[in-house]
């Protein structure tokens, strides 16, 4: 159980121990404290553990993340989680802009409120924000879904491919190519399950959502859609 | 393109401290801005109004500020700090002091004027710059801070921020507009002048401009989001508040905390870790396209 | 033509505003209400490297002798933050050119030349295939607005890392491949619907700006563990500030691509009228480098337009330290090749002239992906030819060197050329030939 003083021992060290670490590690639970808002830290992990942050993380907290367990017990900066490919990120408070930002795969869980672009160009992963999210979010959105328990801001999915959107509370506007779409068996239990995941079965219930997804009417290029370009 | 910073005490209590917190804030922003760095702070309340005035060297501007005690014909009060002097005047002087200035004073310019406000700016580090100053050692209501990465324009202290766009008001800015050139054009057509080819000088004679014709501050920034293009994070100073606004877009990072005890503005988290009692502070980014404004005692209004 | 009555007739006479190129595109919009995507770069006449010459080695001068005398091509990229820097054996490197614009194929085949020549070759919008992994020694890997295809195990593999601001065909625009070219390979790597078109976002995700950017350059070093040159890749269009502002973010390498660089797809408006001729970026761009006490410790790589070892000793010679190319490797793949021109003039063009890259109907099977296309082109055969070209490239370069009598090609100075014409003068800030005159420099 590995403790790890930030302030003191520097970010380089850190991340070099943890990129070290192979699948069949016995340091699989680690812990970061004093993170002070520093950048990258965690990025790049490709191993099962779990690692601990204890307070505020700025830019690219577990960003490309591959396996790992990384928890937050703060807010988070621009793009945490960006560009993960597997694993869980949980933070505890908000985070900011571009969250989970190009993501393939793996769940990122926010307790708190989520910046603008949450989910942009998200490429399946699974993010729910327990808050609201900023506008802009999912713009681009190409694969994975976006649950969000509070509302969300302006231009929600706009220029969206098939990324599936379910929001609970209000959606200030759509962005281009976004509609709202039926809500049928399928999606509850889709949505069911990624609530599962974040622990919150039997706490909150599908049926209190909407879905929004893609018109798709930008997928191939005409005059009449010039206008939303 | 830069890091700014941001404090706004709510409890008379920290106003001692003022400086020491604006000084570390400002230090964590470096890496945002390495090539210059400057602040504006809001100190003591005074009867008549401050010109901070910047000298090439400190023997130059003690010789203007001798010159200029001979000329108004009584000792101002002068405060020296490396190539900055702050000289406290009777409000009925503040004229005649700067026509003697910009007449007998080559190179000596008027960074800010105001009855609490005081800017200094450099080029350097900016530890190096708060250091040059005494940063630490100030006191005051809030202040405001910022680190820059030259983008278009040259790395001078003309070029740093804060800009004063009035008495007892400043601006800083990150981001980069698209529209200054034109805009500029404009405002000087309205008898704004410029010293910089600066994109946040124009942001700032937009706002004077725009208050000289009568807006409020929060109409200015309001108007401000239609008539300036481009992407930027706008933090303002008056002698009573502070204000922040970003662009619709909102590219720009911002943070916000707010506890009983003050308001603080941050580019990136970083710069909020030495505050007191920040693990409690309400923090959060401000929403695009939205004016914030703090005014002491009164809280937080929109 | 039946004589009139009146006398002979004027003879027709067309517009120099309204050239029949320009009606023919006034008809193609009022027909369709699509502006025309091409690809390709600028075909319009621009100031360019052929109006520059070399003055060779003579009395005041001595020159060194071919082949015995040796002069030197190597580079070395990324020497200033990165563990493992690259060391190439010719400053001519490949530029980025994706999977899905181009064929797997062609994509193996640039690896195979480019690892003949001792250079480097560069992936794509679209992410790294295992085919052009494994066929290249030395791979750039492209970091991208639209992520398509990134991964951190790729991220890894590579050699060097490109984060790609803009490129000299579209700065400040994203990118577009039209669905034709969407296969289902193509769309998995990139996590999209097969068959629809894919737009790429023109500003990253997840920062922007310089000062953002430094913090972006901070992450990719952390995750590979500072090993890897980081290059930066711009448009030319502020080339000074740009490249200063690469710099200050961190970056090992600026690479800078002029107005003649090619893409796999963009509105030809853009491609004629936004951003700057080569020849006028890369002054600028060095002086930013030398303010910055940085020059030679920040690499330059020049693209756009380079098509043979005199444009690529001029490029040197004004102060870059490597050229990349990517039109001119694909023409010695094989592209707009003469003999498929009768394919050509059934597509309502002719070889030399085709661009309709993002169609996906290339007859060279080079911007294709369709399978009986793509089989025209023999990756070893052609690989083979772009090594050829290289080494002929660079053999030219070291005669020119060697006749200004340098034993590197890093020694060509810019007191080296001479301009053949006002425009080209002033953009490279050389002497206009027999004179003393540098127009904007030395008096008016």
């Amino acid at each position: 159980m590995p403790v790890y003083d930030l302030r003191s021992a520097g970010l380089r060290d850190l991340n070099r121990q943890l990129h070290a670490l192979r699948p069949d590690t016995n340091e699989t639970h680690w812990t970061v404290q004093n993170p002070d808002g520093a950048h990258a830290i965690a990025a790049g992990l490709d191993a099962p553990v779990t690692v601990e942050i204890e307070g505020n993380v700025g830019y690219y907290c577990a960003g490309m993340n591959k396996l790992a367990n990384v928890v937050i017990h703060g807010s988070a900066g621009t793009g945490v989680a960006e560009n993960m490919m597997s694993g869980f990120v949980h933070v505890k408070g908000d985070v900011s802009q571009s969250a989970g930002a190009t993501s393939h795969g793996g769940m990122l869980v926010v307790d708190g409120n989520a910046g603008a672009r949450c989910g942009i160009s998200m490429k399946g992963i699974d993010i729910l924000v327990k808050g609201s999210i900023g506008h802009m979010s999912a713009f681009m959105a190409q694969a994975g879904t976006l649950t969000v328990l509070g509302d969300a801001g302006e231009a929600l999915g706009d220029s969206l491919y098939e990324a599936r959107l379910y929001v609970r509370g209000s959606v200030k506007s759509l962005g281009a190519d976004c509609i709202e779409k039926e809500m049928r068996d399928e999606h509850r239990e889709q949505l069911f399950a990624k609530l599962k995941a974040a622990g919150l079965a039997g706490e909150v219930d599908p049926s209190e959502f909407r879905r929004y997804g893609s018109a798709r009417t930008l997928y191939h290029f005409h005059v009449d859609n010039a206008g939303a370009y | 393109m830069c890091g700014i910073v941001g404090l706004f005490l709510k409890n008379p209590k920290l106003e001692p401290q003022l400086g020491t917190l604006l000084a570390d804030m400002l230090k964590t922003m470096t890496d945002r801005g390495p090539d210059s760095a400057g602040f504006a702070v809001y100190g003591s309340d005074g009867t008549g109004v401050k010109l901070t005035l910047r000298g090439p060297d400190a023997k130059t501007l003690a010789g203007a500020v001798s010159g200029l005690e001979a000329a108004l014909g009584g000792v101002v009060g002068a405060t020296a700090r490396d190539t900055h002097t702050v000289i406290a005047l009777e409000a009925d002087q503040e004229t005649a002091a700067r026509d003697w200035l910009s007449a007998n004073a080559p190179g000596i310019d008027v960074v800010s004027a105001g009855k609490r406000m005081e800017i200094y700016k450099e080029t350097g580090l900016p530890e190096n710059v708060a250091k040059r100053f005494d940063l630490s050692k100030m006191t005051g209501t809030h202040g405001i801070g910022h680190t820059r990465m030259a983008t278009e324009s040259a790395v001078t202290t003309n070029g740093a921020h804060p800009f004063s766009t009035g008495l007892d008001e400043c601006l800083v800015h990150n981001g980069s507009l698209s529209n200054h050139n034109d805009m500029r054009r404009r405002l000087q057509h309205e008898g704004i002048t410029f010293a910089t080819k600066n994109d946040t000088e124009v942001a700032a004679g937009y706002l004077s401009w725009r208050m000289r014709e009568g807006a409020s501050l929060k109409d200015a920034l309001e108007s401000s989001l239609t008539d300036l293009d481009g992407f930027f994070t706008f933090v303002v100073g008056t002698e009573t508040g502070f204000a922040v606004v970003r662009d619709p877009i909102a590219c720009k990072p911002a943070v916000m905390a707010e506890t009983d005890d003050y308001v603080a503005f941050g580019s990136e988290y970083r710069a909020l870790i030495g505050l007191p009692g920040i693990d409690k502070a309400r923090v959060f980014e401000p929403e695009p396209a939205r004016v914030y404004a703090w005014e002491r005692q009164t809280g937080e209004r929109h | 033509m039946a004589e009139n009555a009146k006398g002979p007739r004027t003879a027709p006479r067309y517009s120099a505003t309204f050239t029949p190129e320009v009606m023919s595109e006034i008809r193609r919009a009022a027909a369709t209400g699509i502006y025309d995507i091409r690809g390709a770069g600028a075909k319009r006449k621009l100031p360019h490297f052929d109006d520059l010459l070399f003055l060779g080695a003579s009395i005041s001068r001595y020159p060194l002798e071919g082949y015995r005398e040796r002069c030197s091509t190597e580079v070395v990229l990324g020497s200033r933050f990165a563990k493992k820097p690259i060391h190439l054996k010719t400053p001519i490197t490949i530029a980025g050119m994706s999977f899905g614009s181009l064929s797997a194929n062609a994509k193996e085949a640039l690896g195979r030349g480019a690892t003949i020549a001792g250079t480097s070759t560069t992936t794509g919008d679209g992410g790294m295939t295992p085919e052009e992994r494994g066929h290249s020694k030395t791979l750039v890997y492209q970091y991208l607005p639209s992520r398509y295809g990134m991964n951190p195990d790729d991220l890894r593999r590579a050699d060097a890392i490109e984060v790609v601001i803009g490129q000299g065909a579209k700065p400040g625009g994203g990118g577009m491949l039209l669905g034709q070219k969407i296969t289902e390979r193509v769309a998995g790597m990139r996590c999209l619907p097969a068959g629809v078109d894919q737009r790429s976002a023109c500003r990253h995700p997840d920062w922007t700006g310089p000062d953002d950017l430094e913090i972006k350059i901070g992450e990719l070093r952390e995750v590979t563990e500072w090993e890897k040159p980081i290059y930066v890749k711009v448009g030319a269009s502020r080339p000074y500030y740009d490249t200063a502002l690469a710099a200050k973010a961190g970056a090992d390498v600026v690479v800078l691509d002029g107005m003649q660089g090619g893409t796999a797809a963009t509105q030809d408006v853009f491609i004629e009228h936004v951003g700057l001729p080569t020849l006028a970026a890369i002054r600028p761009a060095v002086q930013a480098l030398r303010d910055l006490g940085l020059h030679r410790k920040v690499q330059l790589i020049v693209s756009g337009g380079i098509r043979s070892g005199a444009d690529v000793a001029k490029v040197l010679a004004l102060g870059a330290d490597a050229v990349a190319i990517g039109t001119a490797a694909l023409i010695a793949l094989g592209d707009n090749d003469p003999r498929w021109e009768e394919e050509y003039q059934a597509l309502g063009t002719t070889a030399g002239a085709y661009d309709d890259w993002h169609e996906g109907k290339d007859p060279a099977g080079i911007t294709t992906q369709d399978p009986e296309l793509m089989k025209r082109l023999d990756p070893e055969l052609a690989g083979r030819r772009l090594a050829n070209y290289l080494a002929v490239m660079t053999l030219e370069a070291q005669t020119i060197a060697r006749a200004c009598g340098k034993s590197h090609l890093h020694n060509l100075e810019p007191e080296d050329l001479v301009a053949l014409t006002i425009e080209a003068a002033a953009m490279a800030q050389v002497p206009l030939a027999g004179t003393s005159w540098v127009p904007g420099q030395t008096g008016l």
